[in-house]
C-alpha cells in the first residue's frame, strides 16, 4: 500500500529530534541513540497523542477559573474595582484605550481559546487517522507553536503594575487569584503545543502506522 | 555500505525524506508536501549570531540593572528594575506567578545568552566547544521559553495603563528591553544550527577521531 512518497520512518531512517541528522537504525534495537549527538531516537515520539490530551484537558479545567476569579484588583482613593480578564478588557475598551483593549483581548482571550480549539481539532483529526487537509492541519498547528507564548502578556503587565503601584501610598494595584490559573493555562498549553507529533497528521496519508 | 544518510534530511512536520541541495545567500529550503521551512542558507552564521549574542548579552545587563519605569505620586517618585518588580510579586504571595516571570524574563534568556556564547565562541577561535551537545539541547530547549518580546509589549500595555493615574517616567531599561528584542531575534535568525553541527562534525573528522 506504499505510496511513492519517500517517508523516512518507511525506510527505517530516523531523524534526530536534537541535530536532524538521517540515521539508520537497526529494525530489532530497542533503544537506539542518534550517532552524533546522543540523544534517544524514536520514529514517532511515544505517547504524545496521550500526554497532549491530558495536558489540553488539564487547561480547559484551569481555563474556568482563570476567566471567572478575579485577575486584578484595583484601588485608590475614589474607586475600587476587581476585574477578571474579560472585565478588564471591557474596561479598557470603555474607558478609552481602545487600542490596548483590542491587544489584550488577542493575547488573554483569543489565543488562549484558539490554542485549546486547535489543539483539540488536531488530537480529534490524529486519533481517527483522518486525511482531511493535511497541509492546512500542519500549518494550523506552526501557528499554535508561533503564537502561543503570546498569552503571558497579561501575566506581565499584572506583575509590572501590582510591584510598582504597591509602592506609591495613594493606590494599590494587586494580583487576584486568576492570575495563577491562567499563567498555568498559558504553560500547560504550552507543553502540550511541544507535545504534539505533527508527523502523526501525515501517516494516514500514506496508510502507514510507526511507533517509537 | 557507504553512509549517504548524511545529505539526508526528512523534514521535521511531515517526515519527508528529500536530499539537501546548497542554497544562495539569503535563501531557505521549504518542504515540498507541507511548507516548513527545512534550513536556511547559512552565510557567516557563527560570526553574525556570536556578534548579536554579544551585543544582546551587554543591553540585558542593562535592562535588569537600570529601573523599567517609575511613577510619581504628589512628587513621590517610585521606580523599580524587573527583579524587584518579582521580588514585590513575591511578597504578596503571589509565589507562582513570580517565579513565573523570574524564568521566563530573566533566566530563560541569560540561559539563551550564555549557551550562544559556549558554543559559538570556541567555534569562532576553531576549537571544538566542550560538551557542545548539551549546549545545543539546552538551546533548543529554552527558546521558546524566553519571552523578552512578550515582556517588552507587556511593559508598553502597563506603561499605558499607568498614564491614566500617574505621571509615568519610562526607565532605561524599558529602551534596553526595546533593543534586547531586536537584538534577540536577531540572533536567533542568524543562528542556523545545521550549519553548527556540520562544522563540529568537520571539527571531530579533522582530530582524527570517529
Amino acid at each position: 500500500m506504499t505510496s511513492g512518497v519517500p517517508i523516512a520512518a518507511a525506510r527505517g531512517l530516523c531523524s534526530c529530534h536534537v541535530c536532524q541528522l538521517v540515521s539508520r537504525r537497526a529494525p530489532g534495537a530497542q533503544v537506539a541513540h542518534c550517532p552524533r549527538c546522543g540523544a534517544r531516537l524514536h520514529f514517532r515520539r511515544p505517547g504524545s497523542v496521550q500526554r497532549c490530551w491530558a495536558l489540553v484537558i488539564a487547561s480547559y479545567i484551569l481555563y474556568i477559573p482563570a476567566n471567572v476569579l478575579i485577575m486584578m484588583e484595583t484601588g485608590s482613593l475614589i474607586s475600587y474595582r476587581k476585574d477578571t480578564i474579560v472585565s478588564g478588557v471591557v474596561h479598557l475598551w470603555k474607558t478609552g484605550s481602545w487600542m490596548i483593549a483590542v491587544i489584550v483581548f488577542i493575547a488573554s482571550v483569543a489565543i488562549p481559546l484558539l490554542k485549546l480549539f486547535s489543539l483539540t481539532l488536531l488530537l480529534i483529526s490524529v486519533q481517527r487517522r483522518s486525511t482531511w487537509n493535511p497541509r492546512q492541519r500542519t500549518r494550523l498547528y506552526r501557528l499554535v507553536e508561533a503564537v502561543g507564548r503570546w498569552s503571558m502578556l497579561d501575566i506581565y503587565v499584572v506583575t509590572l503594575l501590582a510591584a510598582l503601584v504597591q509602592l506609591g501610598s495613594m493606590a494599590t494595584v494587586k494580583a487576584g487569584p486568576a492570575s495563577v490559573a491562567f499563567g498555568a493555562v498559558v504553560v500547560l498549553t504550552m507543553f502540550a503545543t511541544m507535545e504534539f507529533e505533527p508527523r502523526l497528521i501525515w501517516d494516514p496519508v500514506q496508510k502507514e502506522e510507526f511507533h517509537d | 555500505m557507504p553512509d549517504r544518510t548524511a545529505q539526508l534530511i526528512a523534514c521535521h512536520d511531515c517526515d519527508l525524506l528529500q536530499r539537501d541541495i546548497q542554497l544562495n545567500p539569503g535563501c531557505y529550503a521549504s518542504c515540498p508536501r507541507c511548507g516548513a521551512v527545512l534550513y536556511r542558507n547559512a552565510t557567516d552564521s557563527v560570526d553574525r549570531t556570536l556578534a548579536y549574542t554579544l551585543a544582546a548579552a551587554m543591553v540585558f545587563l542593562g535592562a535588569n540593572v537600570f529601573p523599567v519605569f517609575s511613577i510619581e505620586v504628589q512628587g513621590d517618585r517610585s521606580a523599580i528594575t524587573l527583579f524587584e518588580a518579582v521580588l514585590s510579586l513575591w511578597d504578596q504571595d503571589m509565589k507562582t506567578i513570580s517565579l513565573l516571570v523570574f524564568f521566563t524574563a530573566m533566566i530563560a534568556p541569560a540561559v539563551e545568552l550564555l549557551s550562544f556564547t559556549c558554543l559559538l565562541l570556541p567555534l569562532k577561535l576553531g576549537k571544538v566547544p566542550p560538551s557542545y551537545p548539551l549546549f545545543m539541547r539546552v538551546l533548543q530547549f529554552i527558546e521558546p521559553w524566553c519571552m523578552v518580546e512578550v515582556l517588552m509589549l507587556g511593559v508598553l500595555v502597563s506603561l499605558v495603563k499607568l498614564t491614566n493615574n500617574f505621571r509615568v517616567i519610562p526607565g532605561m531599561a524599558l529602551w534596553s528591553f526595546a533593543v534586547l528584542t531586536l537584538l534577540l531575534a536577531a540572533a536567533a535568525a542568524s543562528f542556523n544550527a545545521r550549519d553548527v553541527w556540520a562544522q563540529l562534525d568537520a571539527k571531530w573528522q579533522g582530530q582524527g577521531e570517529p
